[in-house]
């Protein structure tokens, strides 16, 4: 599975850049967020597209699983 | 829908508290305003001597260390910076020189069309305008490079620096400037001012309100999070106006408005395009700041010195109208915007591929 990480990119990055990849990846990517505002972000463009979401979290940043 | 309440209410307690704080002293239309009241605070410190417009507004005060207190009890506060610092320093003295023209940030647009100001539709205009041409340029790759995590200090210090804003204001020594006439001598008390700041920033903390944010992430993703925040600030302050007697529709003699309609787009453009580069307006930057973010701690920096290059070059307009400086100012800051919009996107990288 594609992994894309986000850290440290300002709005509205983390959604673009997991716009983009799944442009590529249809079937799911892995998204990579180190704080609150681009998880849910990222979270709530993944649903609006179809996706579900599994949030695993270690150390201060965010793997977000998104999958078909 | 019960994930979007939250920025609902944001949104009306920022409405509500605009109209309560003109009520109780503030200018007319002016509530909340970011770029107002951070040229009024480079006024207060003397960076600029445009006299009517002096005065250490604990709104921003307010705004910051609420964003501060509640991000830190959510353990949510996280210093980081170092994304292009001087880029974003130049971005927001553009954003604040187009705010000038215009006369308000994004919020006190908002807060004018509540108001019946019909040159503020003409500035929203230029604001969507401008978004747009920002989301060309994030279309084709614009980004200013990632943050990284930096030591506490960095992070404490802008919320620090308007602790010392707060001593400034109880204890207002000499050299600290205070309007005698003008919008600046017209205040709320300042525990209204500082109280409404304090729960404002803590609720746009939680729940990310961004004026900028509204319309592009509607354009770019379809999403209206933010959107509803922005039209709740609308709706409740239109409301609020209506009950208190203070909407007035129409064009002329609007408070501190002027009437050209080509420069409200204009200024309104080169906020919009500014801060979509920046990504969010001038109050989600200083939001920010108050989490540690110390990109967005240059931001208020850059907008405080840009207040003061719009009122020490002429540049800023007046209910009388747009400067001479004022156009050709405007005119500059296009090409600043094209320039730092081109270099950070990916034509040139491109180019350098090919």
């Amino acid at each position: 599975m594609k992994t894309i990480d986000t850290c440290g990119m300002s709005c509205p990055q983390p959604v673009l850049m997991t716009k983009k990849a799944l442009d590529e990846e249809k079937d799911g990517i892995d998204v990579i967020v180190d704080n609150n505002t681009a998880k849910g972000n990222v979270q709530r463009y993944l649903k609006s597209v179809g996706y579900s979401v599994e949030i695993e979290e270690n150390d201060g940043t965010f793997v977000l699983k998104a999958r078909k | 829908m019960k994930e979007k309440t939250g920025i609902i209410i944001t949104g009306g307690v920022v409405g509500l508290f605009a109209v309560l704080l003109v009520y109780f002293g503030n200018p007319a239309n002016m509530g909340f305003c970011i770029a107002c009241f951070l040229r009024d605070i480079a006024g207060a410190l003397g960076f600029h001597r445009a006299e009517v417009v002096q005065y250490m507004r604990p709104e921003i005060i307010g705004l910051l260390l609420g964003s501060f207190i509640l991000a830190s009890v959510n353990k949510e506060f996280s210093s980081r910076g170092g994304s292009s610092p001087v880029t974003r320093f130049v971005l927001s003295i553009v954003v604040m020189i187009g705010a000038l023209i215009f006369l308000g940030c994004p919020l006190r647009m908002v807060l004018r069309i509540a108001g019946g100001d019909f040159n503020a539709i003409v500035g929203l205009v230029g604001f969507v305008s401008g978004i747009y041409v920002g989301i060309f340029f994030l279309n084709k790759g614009f980004n200013l490079k990632r943050s990284y995590k930096l030591t506490n200090l960095e992070g404490y210090l802008f919320p620090v620096i308007n602790v010392g804003f707060l001593a400034l204001l109880i204890i207002a020594p000499a050299f600290v400037f205070f309007s005698k006439s003008g919008p600046g001598a017209a205040s709320a008390p300042v525990w209204i001012s500082l109280a409404a700041g304090l729960i404002v920033g803590a609720l746009a903390q939680k729940y990310r309100l961004c004026t900028v944010g509204g319309t592009r992430d509607m354009i770019l993703f379809r999403d209206n999070y933010l959107m509803l925040g922005f039209l709740s600030i609308l709706a409740v302050a239109f409301v609020g106006n209506l009950l208190m007697g203070s909407f007035k529709p129409g064009f002329a003699e609007q408070p501190i408005a002027h009437t050209d309609g080509l420069w409200n787009f204009l200024g309104m453009a080169l906020v919009g395009w500014g801060s979509v580069l920046l990504g969010g307006c001038p109050l989600r930057q200083l939001i920010l700041a108050g989490e540690g973010n110390t990109d967005s701690a240059v931001c208020a920096l850059g907008l405080i010195v840009g207040a003061a290059i719009s009122h020490n070059f002429g540049l800023a307009s007046s209910a009388k109208g747009v400067t001479l400086n004022g156009q050709i100012s405007v005119g500059i800051c296009v090409l600043i915007l094209l320039a730092i919009s081109y270099a950070n996107s990916e034509f040139l990288s491109k180019n350098a591929q090919a």
